[in-house]
């Protein structure tokens, strides 16, 4: 028997250990992906600690922080789905396009937009102040629909008829779209010379938990509103949609592989438009749960607040699974929610920007195994 | 385990390559188990093997793009460990890899001058191109130095990388199947190369899993089948075809299949005059006519790039022909959605399966259903009915033995030979009309090959009509009723019974009306 | 309101969009997307700005900002060319990050006063060739100068050297390159690297020179996407870029002056009397960039000239494929 000693080109001296990647053949568990997707945000939560620390701040107290202040009564805990809200729609949003490898970074414009197409039923007005609200937020709902759609069909048109870059084209919009909010609050409907409209009539207001607190006592003070229910209904929609309908096959094969889709006579241009305004739709349904439950008129810094960013983070940590949103915009609403009160006040985008980054890393884990090998001394 | 050395063959003679005991494993396979080759100064070893028998990873790792887990190499008597090609293009081992390695958008001689040392910085183009005409002169390599990859034929292409290894003075040269894109005429050319190549004192290894061309061009002949060598450096004048192809593929070959006798019925696909351009904008298809009757076979012969793809495209729907018409059973096709070839019931197998043919993350279900989530039983209205869609998954699985845990893995996972039966599972359970079906086994082992044939006879005997595409001249003649050849977008004649010389001349462009004219004995 | 006095305002800012644009192309030619460059940008206008407050040297500001952005944008290089992530999903985290960190650590300076800034310089005789002289060098920041520089540089560095060769073999078909010993992985990480110190550059260009200062995220305000679509219409060429740059630049400046004078070309300034039409021409830059991204697309499907054929493909040895 003659012994044939292993090569080991390249480490030698004292590195004894060696990282070898192979590809894995075969699926890992399903509970392995989850298992990533919460090491990656642990490793960020550490990551953000090392950071805090060294711009001098506590990270234990900010860690300490934001717990308390997002989960610890159920007064905050109302706040944190209150800022959950709009994530869930946003991210929901995201998931649609990106399912088909649409990058639709403009979930911020469209959402903005949405909120303007429910300011415009109030101020223009479309429906006198004294409608029954039965009436007036479907119509609100509806509106930013089609603002927030129409601004999803923009840059889905341009993509499907004329393969301009989608990516570029969405996020040029989202700065369209505060400018255009911007003249509006200043020039149009301003509130006596300040750069907002005025408060929505109450029937325009998105029924709130605290509305029912004559019933039910334990209700005062609970700022949940509507909207969760609609972001709930949305992810319901969008499962429904994506998993069970023939529109939805349609787009997990073309975002899978377009050409296979090509070849079962799908047509792309006309999937890309309507993705993208279902897509658009969806995060000015966002728009309008902000403005007519939380901010009640239009104005631009609690509207252009970043959900739209922020929804295509929990997008891709959601893996696309319309309920995974749900649970993860919560935690983010929980981040935003702390966040305004620690300092410096860019943390919370900072940690956001490591959760993903950390995210994107560890889905490598997902296709390769990572094994250590002991280099034997001798060779 | 023992390795044995012919430890007398090494002192007597000139080995200029050994390599000892290599061994590479991938996840789930070894490629390699233990081989050892051998080669000699000015010697054409072919290395012989079906595909996947290992011979493309053993080159890879021979030019440094992979590296062995075990085993030694040597070269000229020292030992060799490559860490990357460019260590093998030092000693002097030069690839021409099968897929050509070329940047189209660069010109010949900026492709020869990739990854050399000198110049440092500054690139004087004229210097180079005039080197490269001459050495091209010297091997009878004769291409444009300013020429841009993209405007070269596939046989240009083939001299450019053949200019590229000699030109960084390789003394031992390595093909990949180099004959797999070139005309039967196109090949003599190239060995005239190799003889004059070896003249000058190099060495070629020649892999290939054609027999005939083994035994024409080669010295001696080492074959691996399933990653361990069945023969080390056999001699080639000592063996003959039957003995190559025991070696090789582990038993006889029965390669013709049984075909039953059968007339064709009516006219199903009728094709006239069509023109068609590719993805350039270039006239890919140029007047084609032609039919197939319902129960027959009209084999496509064929070097690749000569308008194969486009004329399966401008059938499916997938591309817009500028004239002419497809009709199938008598209704227009040509220029309508691929849903409407789908649902007349045309079936189409593309070259490629996973970047046409199947979507590789979704499930077998997901790619078997893609061309009748359409229609009831799988659409229930807007909806997809589950249940439905997963019965028939299974039930294809079952009858087209598609070896899978469960009808819910993705695709990626499936090997090369499942995958192709999911993808004829899908084609043909819709009962097709026609199947165009586009180099079907490619890529496959002789198991899964003979698989498919039988699959396509048996659509044969149900009536459809086939149009099949095929580079393999043996499958051609073993499925077709018809065999025709088409050489720049243009059919070059039609026979019932081909022969290899005639279907040789018009795969390099002469008609077969000129070749009856001129007798057989005319050279082209 | 003065044509020369905007356009060689234009200049200057066009500069910004100028180095992060050929950034890109450097990226993207070696097969890279990096949608990173605002967040690059950021990371170098942010530290560039604090290293000059903190040394008095604008020059050493200069240089942290394009070390800083450069070694950031490897964070890129090793997600998408090592862990082989999507390139897309990547440079947008880079982008989300480079913002937060950039807020963090930029927490307090936009109070901290005046810096000194980069020289400015006169061209003596090329400065007095009508039109062009006052445009491009009279009053020009140093960096404008190395702008200048730079196109012609980066144009024969990509067509005419070896590194240049291999570059764009790298971005085609890296295969190709791998096969004659091109080190695949290191040129793409090196010309990441050259994207992120370009768009650090641009990134201190607006701190120390062009608009100085520290104003969080509105220091650049987009400006990294619009360089990624100037790429796009620039089709990969240095030269195209400056053009696009040097317009968007000018466009830029005259959305801001335009606002000034009562009366324009001999009528009155409707922006100057209903100020409010000032957020129409704020969206000018954006809506352009859309219309440059029109252009530059359908000359792309016409003349069947595209994105370097491995862009946005991470690249793995024996794969097949690109």
């Amino acid at each position: 028997m003659s012994e044939i000693s292993p090569t080991n080109p390249g480490i030698k001296g004292k590195f004894l250990y060696r990282l070898r990647m192979e590809k894995r053949i075969k699926e890992p568990p399903p509970w392995f992906s989850s298992l990533i997707s919460f090491a990656a945000i642990i490793i960020s939560l550490i990551l953000g600690a090392i950071v805090i620390a060294l711009v001098g701040g506590d990270p234990f107290r900010s860690y300490a922080h934001i717990a308390r202040a997002s989960f610890g009564n159920i007064g905050v805990l109302s706040d944190t789905i209150v800022k959950a809200t709009p994530i869930i729609l946003t991210a929901l949003a995201c998931s649609v396009a990106f399912r088909m490898r649409l990058w639709n970074i403009g979930a911020e414009g469209q959402f903005i937009m949405g909120a303007f197409g429910a300011t415009a039923v109030v101020m223009i007005p479309l429906l006198p102040a004294d409608t029954s609200p039965w009436i007036f937020i479907p119509t609100m709902m509806v509106a930013g629909m089609i603002t927030g759609g129409l601004w999803g069909f923009i840059p889905g048109y341009l993509k499907a008829k004329l393969q301009v870059n989608e990516i570029i084209t969405t996020l040029m919009l989202n700065y369209i779209a505060i400018a255009w909010i911007n003249f509006f609050i200043f020039a149009v409907w301003s509130e006596g010379g300040f750069p907002m409209t005025m408060k929505f009539p109450i029937t325009a207001w998105l029924p709130r938990l605290l509305d029912y607190a004559d019933q039910l006592p334990i209700l005062r003070g609970l700022t949940t509103h509507l909207g969760l229910f609609i972001g709930i209904g949305a992810a319901v929609v969008v499962w429904f949609i994506i998993y069970r309908s023939r529109w939805g096959y349609e787009i997990r094969l073309i975002g899978d592989n377009q050409r296979a889709a090509e070849y079962a006579g799908i047509n792309i241009a006309r999937n890309t438009i309507l993705v993208m305004i279902l897509s658009g739709a969806l995060a000015g349904l966002g728009g309008v749960s902000e403005v007519s439950g939380v901010v009640h008129r239009l104005q631009t810094s609690p509207v252009a607040a970043g959900y739209g960013f922020t929804g295509i983070i929990v997008a891709w940590l959601a893996k696309l699974n319309p309920f995974a949103i749900i649970l993860v915009s919560i935690l983010f609403g929980a981040l935003l929610l702390a966040g305004r009160e620690i300092q410096p006040s860019g943390i919370t985008r900072m940690i956001q920007g490591i959760i993903l980054v950390s995210l994107i890393a560890s889905d490598f884990l997902m296709r390769y195994r990572i094994q250590l090998y002991r280099i034997s001394e001798e060779a | 385990m023992t390795t044995s050395y012919l430890d007398s063959e090494r002192q007597n003679t000139d080995l200029v390559v050994e390599m000892r005991g290599i061994v590479k494993q991938f996840p789930g396979v070894i490629a390699n188990d233990h081989v050892d080759f051998d080669m000699q100064r000015g010697e054409i070893h072919a290395l012989l093997g079906e595909n996947g028998a290992g011979k493309s990873t053993l080159v890879n790792i021979l030019t440094g793009l992979y590296r062995q887990d075990v085993g030694l190499i040597r070269v000229n008597g020292k030992e060799v460990k490559f860490s990357s090609p460019g260590d093998a293009i030092n000693v002097g081992i030069g690839m021409v890899h099968q897929h050509f390695m070329l940047v189209p958008s660069q010109t010949v001689t900026e492709n020869i001058l990739i990854g050399l040392d000198q110049p440092r910085f500054r690139m004087n183009l004229q210097q180079y191109e005039h080197e490269v005409s001459e050495l091209g002169q010297r091997f009878g390599l004769n291409v444009d130095p300013r020429a841009k990859i993209w405007q070269l034929s596939v046989g240009e292409q083939q001299r450019v990388e053949i200019l590229k290894v000699l030109y960084r003075g390789a003394q031992i040269l390595i093909l990949d199947e180099p004959t797999a894109v070139l005309a039967p005429q196109e090949i003599n050319v190239l060995f005239d190369t190799l003889h004059s190549m070896v003249r000058d004192g190099k060495s070629v290894v020649f892999i290939s899993h054609k027999l005939h061309e083994v035994m024409e061009i080669s010295d001696r002949i080492t074959i691996l089948r399933k990653g361990k060598v069945t023969a080390a450096g056999l001699h080639t004048k000592d063996v003959t075809q039957q003995e190559l192809a025991k070696l090789m593929v582990g038993r006889d070959v029965e390669f013709a299949v049984e075909k039953q006798v059968q007339q064709p019925g009516e006219i199903v696909l009728e094709v006239e005059n069509v023109h068609a351009e590719n993805d350039k904008r270039l006239p890919a298809l140029q007047g084609i006519s032609f039919v197939v009757r319902s129960g027959e076979i009209l084999g496509l012969a064929g070097v690749a790039g000569n308008g194969q793809r486009e004329l399966a495209q401008v059938l499916s729907g997938l591309r817009k022909c500028q004239v002419g018409v497809v009709k199938l059973n008598g209704k227009i096709i040509s220029n309508t959605p691929v849903k409407n070839a789908i649902n007349k019931g045309v079936a189409y197998i593309p070259e490629d399966r996973t970047h046409v043919g199947s979507a590789p993350n979704l499930s077998v279900t997901d790619n078997v259903i893609m061309k009748n989530y359409r229609r009831p039983p799988i659409a229930k209205g807007w909806i997809i009915n589950d249940d439905a869609a997963t019965d028939f998954a299974k039930g294809l699985k079952d009858s087209y033995e598609i070896s899978v845990p469960t009808v819910e893995t993705p695709v990626r996972l499936l090997s090369g030979g499942n995958l192709q039966r999911v993808i004829l599972a899908r084609e043909f359970s819709g009962e097709p009309v026609l199947i165009v079906a586009v180099q079907p086994t490619r890529g496959l082992d002789v198991g899964a090959i003979e698989g498919v044939h039988r699959l396509l006879l048996a659509q044969r005997e149900a009536g459809s009509a086939i149009l099949l595409i095929s580079e393999e001249l043996e499958e051609l003649f073993a499925l077709s009723d018809r065999i025709t050849v088409i050489y720049e977008g243009q059919f070059m004649g039609e026979m019932e019974e081909g022969d290899i010389d005639t279907i040789g001349l018009m795969m390099t462009g002469t008609p077969l009306d000129q070749i009856k004219s001129q007798g057989m004995d005319s050279n082209v | 309101m003065d044509i020369i006095i905007i356009l060689q305002a234009g200049v200057a800012s066009g500069t910004v969009l100028l180095f992060a644009t050929i950034g890109e192309i450097f990226a993207e030619r070696s097969g890279v997307l990096n949608l990173g460059v605002e967040g690059m940008m950021l990371i170098g206008a942010m530290s560039g700005f604090s290293v000059a407050i903190a040394t008095g040297n604008p020059w050493l500001g200069v240089l942290v900002a394009m070390l800083a952005a450069g070694i950031f944008s490897q964070i890129h290089a090793f997600i998408s060319i090592t862990l082989q992530a999507d390139q897309v999903v990547s440079g947008l985290a880079l982008t989300f990050l480079g913002v937060g960190i950039s807020l963090v650590l930029g927490e307090g300076l936009s109070k901290a006063g005046a810096v000194s800034l980069l020289p400015v310089y006169s061209i003596p005789v090329l400065g007095m060739i009508p039109i062009i002289g006052p445009i491009f060098f009279t009053n020009q920041s140093v960096l404008v100068y190395v702008g200048y520089l730079l196109i012609p540089f980066a144009w024969y560095y990509i067509y005419r050297t070896r590194p240049g060769l291999h570059l764009r073999a790298v971005g085609e078909y890296p295969a190709a390159a791998d096969a004659l010993g091109v080190n695949v992985y290191r040129l793409r990480y090196f010309y990441v690297f050259i994207g992120g110190v370009l768009a650090g550059l641009g990134g201190a260009t607006i701190s120390l020179a062009i608009s100085p200062g520290w104003f969080s995220e509105l220091t650049t305000a987009g400006q990294g996407w619009i360089a990624i679509g100037l790429v796009i219409f620039a089709q990969w060429d240095p030269i195209r870029a400056a053009l696009g740059g040097y317009a968007f630049g000018a466009l830029r400046r005259l959305v801001l002056d335009i606002q000034g004078p009562v009366t324009l070309l001999g009528f009155a300034n409707p922006f100057y009397f209903n100020p409010y039409w000032g957020f129409f021409l704020q969206m000018m830059p954006y809506a352009f960039t859309i219309i440059v991204l029109i252009i530059g697309s359908r000359e792309a499907m016409r003349k069947r000239i595209g994105a370097p054929a491995a862009l946005g493909t991470p690249y793995v040895r024996g794969e097949r494929g690109l």
